[in-house]
């Protein structure tokens, strides 16, 4: 019993805290700018998708309802230091409430390729991940706005900035993977924890 | 007291521990070694952040990967980064957390904090914003929010490896003043002049287990 | 540092009011919004809520960046309803979402956030019998304020770094070596929670 992963809920506890702080920092800190292009570009909505690939689905789906709490109560941690309940009442609140299901899409999909999930299923797991975010935040923009028709054409517009931050993340968790083996799986914690804490030292 | 027995450890294919038979009795036990010597997982097989493959912890006689939540309760931890120790926004009200067990009402518990901070060198820091104390303030906070869950046997990881020599002496001071059973794992071989037992660790093994002066004599020659 | 919150302190008839009733209020407030369908009976939301605003005497700042989002969130919306569907539809939904935008950003400027976290935990007292932890809740909102507050300075380590290798430009160089420190905080932290007994009650 103890020698399973329930052995310190707290390893779990700190990677669901820690990476819904993260998701909020890439909201906190400039965007960054992409081939001198005068506008940065936001790389917070990755983090659902980042959290899903490398948290997995339930630590990730956890860990994003956390964030959109953080929101809900006011804390100023969506890009561009929004935040508030006002955010959700606004036509593109579908988009953030999606993410909780987004990374559950995308956490799920990695799963079947542990410990060492390749770029293709990455690529494809982000690119479910995204789509989930699309099912959600595309009816309740059509329901804030009181048509379906124009909410679904509206949001061609993000397509491709999209596109390419799936991509992006899918990249980024791939290096990830491999830099931090076995992190989306079932073992993480107190075994892994020391191991990084032996093999790195100071 | 502490007692390993036949405690081995491997990750995947990589063993780290190999056989370590010892009883820890005395007041302050170092543990020296170089990096990947075992010692950081040595010290974390104490309190169940680690359960070894092989043998068995007892800390009073109950294993930790049995009963991980009552030794924890007996056993503190110090670990290298001060940063990830702190979880609340000021020094006193991270000391404060931990006490929140304790049948102590609100108000006792922020005095006792601020009497804690006090005695170990923060005093007038309680209200201070904990991320932003020096390296070696961060450190002894991380130490004070231990003490103050008043542990039987307080385990240190490195502590002093991210302070300056100065820091480095301040803590080494008030470690040394502490009541309870020190257990240090330690690159610094100044720290633990005083310690009344050191242990070499060497791929896994105890090579040298002996008073400070010829157990440090044994590291020097080993390390070259 | 740490993400203040968007809450401003203050006295006011809004700010004094329970934070229960507020919520209750803004949710019935909302669901009337929504189904009025009157141009004159949203327009008089639209001035409950500055009514709102001028009782609970917010600073002109944070009257601006409303006011500034909202336009920038209404006026296009508002051209592509009236070239869409018509000029009547545009007016009604740009009343309704001023409406209820404004009226959740003055709830959120007037509550403070511990009291919301009280408020939560007290409501979800009932759900204890179904495994729920009402009281993990507030502690669980610390600790991830918290953990901003140790990452910020190390994405700005991180940011550094990418600047003195000359790789500012790369979403990748800033992402990988972000992330991989996170998690390594996350395991820190997760055995420093583990040694203080967090979790184990």
């Amino acid at each position: 019993m103890a020698r399973s992963r329930s052995a310190l809920p707290a390893a779990d506890l700190a990677r669901t805290v820690v990476f819904a702080a993260f998701i909020a920092v890439l909201g906190i800190f400039p965007g960054v700018y992409v081939g001198g292009s005068a506008v940065p570009i936001v790389v917070q909505n990755m983090g659902p998708l980042l959290a899903g690939s490398i948290l997995g689905a339930r630590r990730g789906a956890v860990c994003l309802l956390l964030f959109l709490v953080l929101v809900a109560l006011g804390f100023p941690v969506l890009s561009g230091g929004r935040g508030g309940l006002a955010v959700f009442a606004g036509p593109t609140g579908g988009f953030i409430l999606g993410w909780a299901a987004s990374a559950a899409v995308a956490g799920l999909l990695v799963r079947r390729a542990l410990p060492r999930p390749g770029l293709p299923t990455l690529v494809l797991a982000c690119v479910a991940g995204a789509a989930m975010d699309y099912l959600v935040g595309v009816p309740y923009w059509g329901a804030v706005i009181g048509d379906f028709g124009a909410a679904a054409k509206q949001s061609l517009v993000f397509l491709p900035g999209d596109a390419a931050k799936v991509v992006l993340a899918a990249v980024v968790a791939a290096i990830v993977h491999r830099a931090l083996p076995q992190t989306g799986g079932p073992q993480v914690g107190a075994r892994q924890a020391g191991d990084r804490a032996e093999a790195e030292g100071p | 007291m502490i007692e390993f027995e036949g405690v081995g450890h491997d990750y995947g294919e990589r063993m780290v521990l190999a056989d370590v038979n010892a009883r820890l009795r005395e007041h302050r036990v170092a543990l020296v070694g170089a990096n990947g010597s075992g010692k950081s997982t040595l010290v974390r097989t104490i309190n169940g952040l680690v359960c070894p493959s092989r043998g068995r912890v007892l800390v009073d006689g109950r294993d930790p990967a049995l009963d991980g939540r009552s030794v924890r309760r007996r056993v503190g931890f110090v670990f290298t980064n001060p940063d990830s120790q702190i979880v609340m926004p000021t020094a006193g009200e991270d000391v404060a957390f931990s006490l929140r067990r304790s049948d102590m009402s609100k108000k006792e518990r922020t005095r006792r904090a601020v009497e804690i901070l006090a005695a170990h060198g923060l005093d007038g820091y309680a209200d201070h914003p904990a991320h932003q104390l020096s390296g070696g303030q961060k450190q002894l906070l991380a130490l004070c929010s231990m003490l103050a869950l008043m542990p039987d046997v307080l385990v240190c990881d490195e502590p002093t490896t991210l302070l300056d020599p100065r820091n480095k002496r301040h803590y080494a001071e008030v470690l040394c003043g502490l009541e309870q059973q020190v257990v240090l794992a330690t690159h610094d071989l100044h720290l633990i002049e005083d310690f009344d037992r050191v242990l070499v660790l060497e791929a896994g093994r105890v090579v040298a287990d002996d008073a400070p002066a010829d157990a440090l004599r044994y590291y020097r020659k080993l390390l070259g | 540092m740490n993400p203040g919150a968007l809450y401003h302190p203050g006295t006011s008839l809004p700010h004094r009011l329970p934070v229960g009733g507020k919520l209750v209020g803004l949710l019935g407030f909302a669901a009337l919004v929504f189904v009025a369908r009157s141009p004159w009976w949203l327009g008089g939301g639209v001035l409950v809520v500055a009514v709102g605003y001028a009782l609970a005497r917010v600073p002109p700042a944070s009257w601006s960046r409303l006011v500034r989002s909202l336009l920038v969130l209404l006026v296009p919306l508002f051209a592509v309803q009236w070239w869409l569907i018509g000029l009547d539809s545009a007016t009604v939904v740009c009343l309704r979402l001023a409406a209820t935008l404004g009226m959740a950003n003055l709830f959120t400027l007037t509550t403070r956030i511990d009291d919301l976290v009280d408020a939560i935990e007290r409501a979800t007292r009932p759900l204890h019998r179904f495994g729920v932890r009402p009281d993990r809740f507030g502690l669980l909102v610390g600790f991830t304020v918290q953990a901003v507050a140790a990452l910020t300075g190390i994405a700005a380590d991180v940011r550094e770094a990418q600047r003195a290798r000359g790789m500012d430009r790369s979403v990748v160089a800033f992402a990988v070596p972000f992330l991989v420190r996170t998690l390594r905080h996350a395991d820190e932290l997760g055995e420093a929670l583990a040694a203080r007994g967090v979790a184990d009650d």
